[in-house]
């Protein structure tokens, strides 16, 4: 089975695991993401990278249909998980996030414990049969998103007053707790130093070996060691999506090209 | 930006940093100013605050005292009981009046025994007891038949004047001039005090007793109002707090922002500015003519307060609802909870503190309330308790700042003396109702 993965990665022949087709997304008049299509594929790292207020947080709002919750914002297209309409009226987009999980651009500790921040997702999704259970969700979680050796003396202390790039990796092992099939990461490490960030990127790639991964990043560095597929958005086009390799390398498009040396953004 | 502004060369600073140029020295002093002007409304503030409690202590406190007189009754058994059978039913055909002569006897009698010199006639003697003893020792009498014919220690109420006298609202001059006391019955009643017989001394009996009629203020108590204040109450907490708090979450949390919800909004800002008054004709018209509840009844001065307290519950709740960051309702939706749960579990324990507080400032201002319960007659005279709930919400009662009201009315001047204490009661209410909201606040208060 391991190496399988291996092997499955190098020629890319991995599963579909979301699809969008001509998806448009628009805040009263604004229009903010133009017909977009990308392909996510399962046991994968999908970065979006692009200029700030290009549309990625918006795009990824889609994915796991957050974009309900803004009242003035409609979506246009199709998005699909495992061939499923995610729009389709019969989606209850509760029961989608509890697959597609998201961890946000500001951290968002519940003010409650370490432990409850963690402990929500499996309890609200009945994960654990049992406390031993749910401690060693907690404990796993913690683990995987590098913050359980500050975190296991203070387990009951509140997740607001861990720092900012603590709190983060709070919110990552909260979203990784509930066991998502797709996890998206909003800049997951904008608030975190170099270790942390070292750590969740550890993170990610371990993620890779279960689920789909899509994380936007400001930093073409990490864009380029975590993922293995990139998207370039532009002014809310999909302006350049493929192989990070290659986008990084060989872009097609001049603006990919510009952006990533630093031209435009 | 003109061309010109933007290319204008930058100066060196030419000014020292130890001399205040004139923009500051006028800044400073507008800012010592304004300072002045706020402090001095402050002390405006604390000022007519003191004015205020200073006053009503003065005038109140003394109606937690009350004086009473000790003496022993010779209960005879040809005045009240005269079958001799000792049955309750026949001895209750002695009505009040023919107690006050028993009473005032005992008392010519003791006044002799102790060899105080007066020349006070049987009426002046009666005159003195308060027409609220009479009752109670009938009352007491009749609860126990064997009493009758022996000669028992009694505690009766003195008159209000007398009473006053102790207090000083009543002096020899003024007694001089009143019809209802003499100056010789104020000198016998100072040598019974100095005797030890009759005392001033801290009573519940304000804050338990019911109402008593005009010529009686020695005997008004705040029992029945406070009962009535406090089921209004009750009514209140367990109607506004609920329908207040879910009519606020589905307007914050639920509903569509349209027309429709911006009107309702609207409406309910408008009804908190609705003169109270109007609940009160609202209520008279639905509560009592339409549905046939009874009349002065907590239970229709509940429903009125009500109507009246929610629209402060739903502001301070949506007020509270909405001072939660969106940011948790988003962490907890993008975990897969429900719109219900994330209210549930995370924004209404954050807004708890904020709704407390709400609901207890509303409450505070139901407490005080008077213009609405006059409309629907809870100004009635009421010396019988409420049963207990919920029965007793049916029964009539009074409320407290109607018995201030009511009390205020009365031409014996001993009432102000009882208005006055009547709202020292009902700010204690409100100052513990006040502390528990700050403690609650505190208690639940959370960061984020
Ligand atoms: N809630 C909203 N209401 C209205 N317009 C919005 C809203 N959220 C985003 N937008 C607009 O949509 C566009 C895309 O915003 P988005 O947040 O997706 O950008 P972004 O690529 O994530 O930027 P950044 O890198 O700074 O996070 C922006 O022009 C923004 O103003
Ligand atoms: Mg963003």
């Amino acid at each position: 089975m391991n190496d399988m993965r291996v092997v499955e990665r190098d020629v890319d022949i991995n599963e579909l695991k979301m699809k969008a087709r001509d998806v448009d997304v628009f805040y009263g008049d604004i229009h903010a993401i133009k017909n977009v299509d990308v392909d996510i594929e399962d046991k994968t790292v999908t970065a979006f990278i692009g200029p700030s207020g290009c549309g990625k947080s918006t795009f990824l709002r889609c994915l796991n249909r957050m974009n309900d919750t803004i009242d003035i914002c409609r979506v246009t297209g199709t998005i699909t998980l495992d061939n499923e309409d995610i729009y389709d009226p019969k989606v209850d987009p509760v029961q989608l996030r509890a697959k597609v999980g998201m961890v946000f651009q500001k951290p968002n500790p519940f003010p409650k414990s370490i432990y409850d921040n963690v402990a929500y997702g499996p309890r609200i999704h009945g994960l654990s049969s049992n406390k031993a259970d749910l401690d060693q969700i907690v404990e796993r979680s913690l683990r995987r998103a590098a913050l359980w050796n500050e975190a296991k003396d203070r387990l009951n202390e509140p997740g607001t007053g861990l720092s900012g790039g603590q709190q983060q990796r709070l919110c990552i092992a909260r979203a990784v707790a509930t066991n998502p099939e797709v996890l998206l990461m909003d800049e997951p490490c904008s608030a975190l130093d170099p270790i942390a960030t070292a750590q969740v990127e550890e993170l990610i790639d371990e993620l890779r070996s279960q689920y789909s991964v899509v994380i936007v990043t400001h930093s073409m560095q990490q864009a380029a060691r975590v993922s293995q597929k990139t998207a370039f958005f532009h002014l809310g086009e999909l302006v350049e999506f493929g192989e990070t390799g290659h986008i990084f390398t060989n872009p097609d498009d001049p603006r990919t090209e510009s952006y990533i040396t630093g031209r435009i953004g | 930006m003109t061309d010109a502004a933007a290319n204008a060369p930058i100066l060196p600073r030419t000014t020292s940093l130890y001399e205040l140029d004139a923009r500051t020295v006028r800044r400073n002093r507008s800012e010592k100013r304004f300072r002045l002007y706020g402090l001095a409304a402050v002390m405006l503030g604390i000022l007519a605050l003191i004015l205020l409690l200073v006053s009503i202590l003065s005038n109140g406190a003394s109606s937690f005292r009350q004086t009473y007189l000790t003496i022993p009754v010779t209960l005879s058994a040809e005045r009240l009981d005269p079958s001799g059978n000792r049955d309750p039913a026949e001895m209750a055909r002695v009505t009040t009046f023919g107690y006050l002569p028993v009473i005032a006897q005992s008392l010519i009698d003791f006044v002799a025994a102790e060899g105080i010199e007066t020349d006070l006639n049987p009426q002046q003697f009666a005159g003195m007891i308060s027409g609220e003893a009479p009752a109670q020792v009938r009352q007491r009498v009749l609860n126990n038949p064997d009493l009758v014919g022996q000669t028992v220690q009694l505690q009766v109420l003195v008159g209000g004047r007398i009473d006053g006298f102790f207090k000083g609202r009543v002096s020899m001059s003024s007694a001089a001039r009143d019809s209802n006391v003499s100056p010789e019955q104020l000198l016998l009643a100072q040598a019974l005090a100095d005797n030890g017989a009759m005392v001033t001394r801290f009573n519940w009996r304000f804050v338990t007793a019911p109402d008593a009629s005009d010529n009686r203020p020695e005997a008004a108590g705040l029992g029945v109002a406070i009962i009535g204040s406090v089921y209004m109450m009750l009514v209140v907490l367990f109607l506004a707090l609920p329908i207040g708090v879910a009519a606020s979450i589905y307007l914050e949390e639920f509903a569509p922002k349209n027309r429709l919800t911006d009107v309702i909004e609207v409406n309910i800002s408008n009804l908190a500015a609705v003169p109270s008054i109007v609940f009160g004709i609202l209520g008279l018209a639905i509560f009592i003519n339409f549905a046939g509840l009874p009349q002065s009844a907590p239970i229709v001065g509940g429903l009125v307060l009500t109507l009246m307290t929610l629209p402060t519950i739903i502001i301070a709740t949506r007020a509270s609802l909405r001072a939660v960051p969106p940011s948790i309702r988003a962490a907890a939706l993008g975990l897969g909870a429900s719109k219900m749960q994330s209210v549930f579990h995370h924004v209404l324990p954050l807004a708890a503190p904020g709704i407390l507080t709400g609901t207890i400032i509303g409450l505070a201002q139901a407490l005080g309330e008077t213009a609405p319960l006059l409309l629907i007659g809870m100004v009635a005279f009421v010396r019988e308790y409420p049963a207990a709930p919920l029965e007793g919400f049916f029964d009539p009662a009074s409320a407290l700042p109607v018995q201030v009201y009511n009390w205020t009315q009365r031409s014996d001047p001993a009432f102000v003396e009882r208005a006055s204490g009547a709202i020292i009661v009902l700010l204690v209410f409100l100052i513990f109702m006040n502390a528990m909201a700050v403690m609650l606040r505190r208690r639940f208060e959370r960061r984020w």
